[in-house]
């Protein structure tokens, strides 16, 4: 899962020279928040440095935070932050810490000890939506192509991925199929160590169809050579009008990966609020868009109790999933 | 293809294009040294002064500039202080510095720098007229045949089990693969020998492994054997000892000729890259040489050096191929170039060719000037660099120790990998004085999850391991690397058979 997001990590970086460049605010607007330490479960470079140090830009180049800093505290595949944000909730009011999907998927598999609910929960600002492509030759038209030969063979067919099995691209694969009316244990899912990595084993014809971010996707079938069979967005995205979705093709699933940010836990009330209304303020700002535009993410905002709602949902789907897959 | 090449030279031949690449190859060589800063870490920082250069040629030309540099800079760690910085330089370590410790630093340099842009340019040859061929049979590569390939690699351990210490070596290796199994893979759900340590969940780092095994020890015996230090006599012969004689460019020729071809095409192959190509390619040259010559190696041989630093340059270039041609990132260096081509709006891919060309020639062409220009700054500047060895002792010591450690520390903030570093360290120091090569453990360190991985691929897409007959090239590749082993004593057999042929012969 932590390649992910590596294609893009260079566009990440820039973003992370930017915010050291233009710390200095222009004060377009009057701050919301004095100062935000964003705490980074991961290296320098990676999906989360980018989210923490991206939005910590915007903030501040938008006069919404006056200062902000970031600290990467990697280890223990995220597990060390989160222990540190728990152990030192009370010094840490003015600490948000970045973090996406896998949270949840390694509070269930128990990788580290804690708990989304161990932290406040502050808002979900972005996230990509997961797709299925086929090479562009593939005798695959549309994803029930591929469940009418799944039906047929499921050993046939195998789908590819950039994570581990009972990683998000799995789960994606394995959610499609068990809504689409099908065993998901027989999916057949190979994983490999990189995105790109399984990019090259479907135009090889190692694999028939490969799970994937939509954002990665579209990049490769602007190249041509890859098509998109199908989106778990709710409806279709702008940026790829001709994917449809899951839902169109009668197939009733949902995935959003979300990026976003937690507390320390037992955050005064105030100071959660004046986290959420900061973020909300930034999406309406100019240097919010070219952030966002920069490093091509999806704003998908949920804040607050809905946030915490989403992940109790995404939660209850993950974890039912993965015990079925025998994961749990 | 010539007007393409016209295209290219009058877009990189201004003099802002000429800056780009100079500029690049100065930051990524100086950045390059520091271990633990790799081609990849030197990219993403440049990246976003080249996106604010604006336009793409240019940010292109500088990346690649600075792509070139890194490189050529991690070698020159590798060769001084034992130190390398990214896998592909690993190899280079293993004769590079028995030369420099030999006194012959400056002619190790110039070995690497010279072999590197023979790689390289070859490299670059070859990616300008068989790109879209070789794109198609990069993808006649599945996971069976990486894995075949990656036995392969791991044959160059027979390089190291020369002197009877055949059993050592297949410990030492098999250690290695043991130590790569900790933590998190790319196959399992769960971390694995982690022991509830939270800190071993993303598992062993390289760049902890190679510098405990590598520059840590060389510090510590440093401490501990002032006999190590040179005398005076032999620091001046470092510097003056710089030009390459004419019986040992005969000797490095063919080696790198071969090298640029075959490092070429390990590194277009999207699942294997430079690291391989400099293992196989030192594999290679120690099984093709004299029996004289053998002994030489990872003892200050001058092939030893040339043909991993040739393979790498080669492999660096070929690993454009995927990139340029269908858009796939083979490494995790043109895993970062791709982001950077998209975040300035050009879609790598089979259009690229006929919707920008000016853009893809303008690398091609990039890549010639860049090696040119590596070769002109560095040579001059190798006398300088060689300098570093003839601090005395008591500043060389504490200097190597601090670029080992931040190296460590530079990419994960993670303190604890210090501590990681120095238990590895310790260990690697006893089983230096028990003399058991420290080299078998990184190459099975670093091919070990590729193995695994692919192996246990190929299990699952064909239910079994039916791979291993039902698929020709991995069944090839297999015996190449059974081959490859048995070398040495099928060349022992032969000579004796030839000698008691002789005998009879004489005898009559």
């Amino acid at each position: 899962m932590k390649y992910r997001f590596g294609m893009k990590s260079a566009i990440l970086a820039m973003s992370a020279f930017c915010a050291l460049n233009f710390s200095v605010n222009t004060m377009a607007a009057e701050p919301v928040v004095d100062s935000i330490h964003f705490l980074i479960p991961g290296g320098a470079g990676g999906g989360w440095d980018g989210t923490a140090r991206g939005t910590g830009e915007a903030l501040t180049k938008s006069g919404l935070v006056k200062k902000a800093s970031y600290e990467n505290m990697s280890g223990g595949g995220g597990g060390k932050a989160i222990g540190y944000l728990i152990e030192n909730a009370k010094s840490n009011e003015g600490t948000l810490m970045v973090n996406s999907t896998p949270i949840v998927i390694r509070s269930l598999t128990k990788v580290f000890p804690q708990n989304f609910r161990d932290l406040t929960m502050v808002a979900g600002t972005i996230g990509d939506y997961a797709a299925f492509i086929v090479g562009k030759d593939s005798k695959y038209k549309t994803f029930n192509d591929v469940i009418t030969n799944f039906k047929a063979n499921p050993r046939k067919i195998a789908i590819g991925g950039g994570s581990v099995p009972g990683g998000m691209d799995h789960l994606v694969a394995a959610m499609a199929f068990e809504a689409a009316g099908e065993d998901p244990t027989k999916v057949k899912y190979i994983a490999y160590d990189a995105g790109g990595k399984a990019m090259a084993a479907l135009l090889s014809g190692e694999v028939a169809v490969v799970s994937t971010g939509l954002s990665e996707a579209i990049a490769l079938a602007d190249a041509g050579e890859v098509r998109i069979l199908a989106t778990t967005a709710s409806e279709r995205v702008p940026a790829a009008p001709n994917a449809k979705t899951l839902k169109e093709q009668g197939v009733n699933a949902e995935f959003v990966n979300w990026r976003g940010f937690f507390a320390a836990p037992n955050l005064p009330d105030a100071k959660r609020k004046q986290y959420i209304s900061a973020l909300e303020a930034m999406y309406a700002t100019p240097e919010w868009e070219t952030v966002r535009a920069r490093n091509g993410w999806v704003n998908i905002y949920n804040a607050g109790d809905d946030f915490t709602a989403f992940l109790e949902k995404q939660e209850k789907i993950i974890g039912d999933l993965m015990r079925k897959l025998g994961f749990l | 293809m010539l007007e393409g090449l016209l295209i290219g030279l009058s877009t990189a031949l201004s003099f802002k294009m000429l800056l780009m690449v100079v500029g690049g190859c100065l930051i990524g060589t100086f950045i390059g040294m520091l271990p633990g800063l790799g081609p990849m870490s030197i990219i993403a920082i440049m990246i976003p002064v080249a996106i604010s250069v604006g336009d793409p040629t240019a940010a292109l030309i500088l990346l690649a500039g600075v792509y070139y540099g890194a490189i050529f800079g991690g070698s020159t760690s590798s060769i001084l202080i034992n130190a390398p910085g990214v896998a592909g330089t690993v190899a280079t370590s293993f004769d590079g510095y028995p030369m420099a410790r030999a006194g012959k630093a400056g002619k190790a340099l110039t070995v690497a720098a010279i072999a590197s842009f023979c790689g390289g340019t070859v490299g670059a040859i070859l990616l300008m007229g068989f790109a879209p061929a070789l794109a198609s049979v990069a993808l006649l590569f599945h996971s069976a045949e990486y894995f075949a390939l990656m036995v392969v690699g791991l044959s160059a351990i027979a390089a190291f089990a020369g002197n009877g210490q055949v059993s050592k070596a297949l410990a030492m290796t098999l250690m290695g693969l043991m130590l790569a199994t900790i933590g998190e893979s790319a196959l399992f759900n769960m971390p694995r020998f982690t022991y509830g340590v939270m800190n071993l969940q993303s598992g062993i780092g390289f760049i902890t492994l190679a510098m405990a095994m590598f520059a840590l020890p060389e510090a510590i015996f440093l401490i501990l054997d002032p006999s190590r230090s040179k005398s005076q006599s032999e620091q001046q012969n470092e510097i003056k000892d710089l030009r390459i004689s004419k019986k040992e460019a005969k000797t490095i020729a063919p080696v790198i000729g071969r090298q640029s071809v075959l490092g070429f095409l390990i590194g277009v192959l999207p699942g294997a890259g430079a690291t391989i190509a400099s293992f196989l390619g030192y594999a290679v040259e120690r099984n093709l040489s004299t029996k004289d010559d053998q002994k030489e190696f990872g003892n200050g041989s001058i092939k030893g050096l040339a043909a991993p630093e040739t393979a790498n340059n080669a492999a660096c270039t070929g690993s454009f191929v995927p990139l340029l041609t269908l858009g796939i990132p083979g490494s995790g260096t043109t895993a970062i170039l791709l982001g950077a081509l998209v975040a300035l709006n050009v879609t790598p891919g089979p259009r690229l060719m006929v919707d920008q060309p000016e853009i893809f020639w303008s690398v091609i062409v990039s890549m010639y000037i860049g090696n040119i220009v590596l070769l002109i700054l560095n040579l001059p500047l190798i006398p300088y660099i060689a300098k570093i060895l003839t601090v005395p002792r008591t500043y060389l010591i504490p200097f190597i120790l601090f670029f080992t450690l931040m190296g460590v520390y530079i990419g994960q903030n993670n303190a604890v990998e210090l501590l990681i570093l120095i238990v590895l360290g310790i260990l690697a120091t006893i089983f230096r004085m028990a003399s058991y090569p420290l080299a078998p453990l990184l190459i099975g360190f670093i091919l070990g999850p590729m193995l695994e991985n692919n192996f246990s691929r190929s299990v699952q897409l064909y239910d079994g391991v039916g791979f291993l007959w039902e698929r020709p090239m991995t069944g090839a590749l297999l015996i190449i690397a059974v081959f490859l082993v048995l070398l040495p004593s099928l060349r022992l057999w032969i000579s004796n058979w030839k000698e008691k042929r002789k005998f009879v012969a004489d005898g009559d």
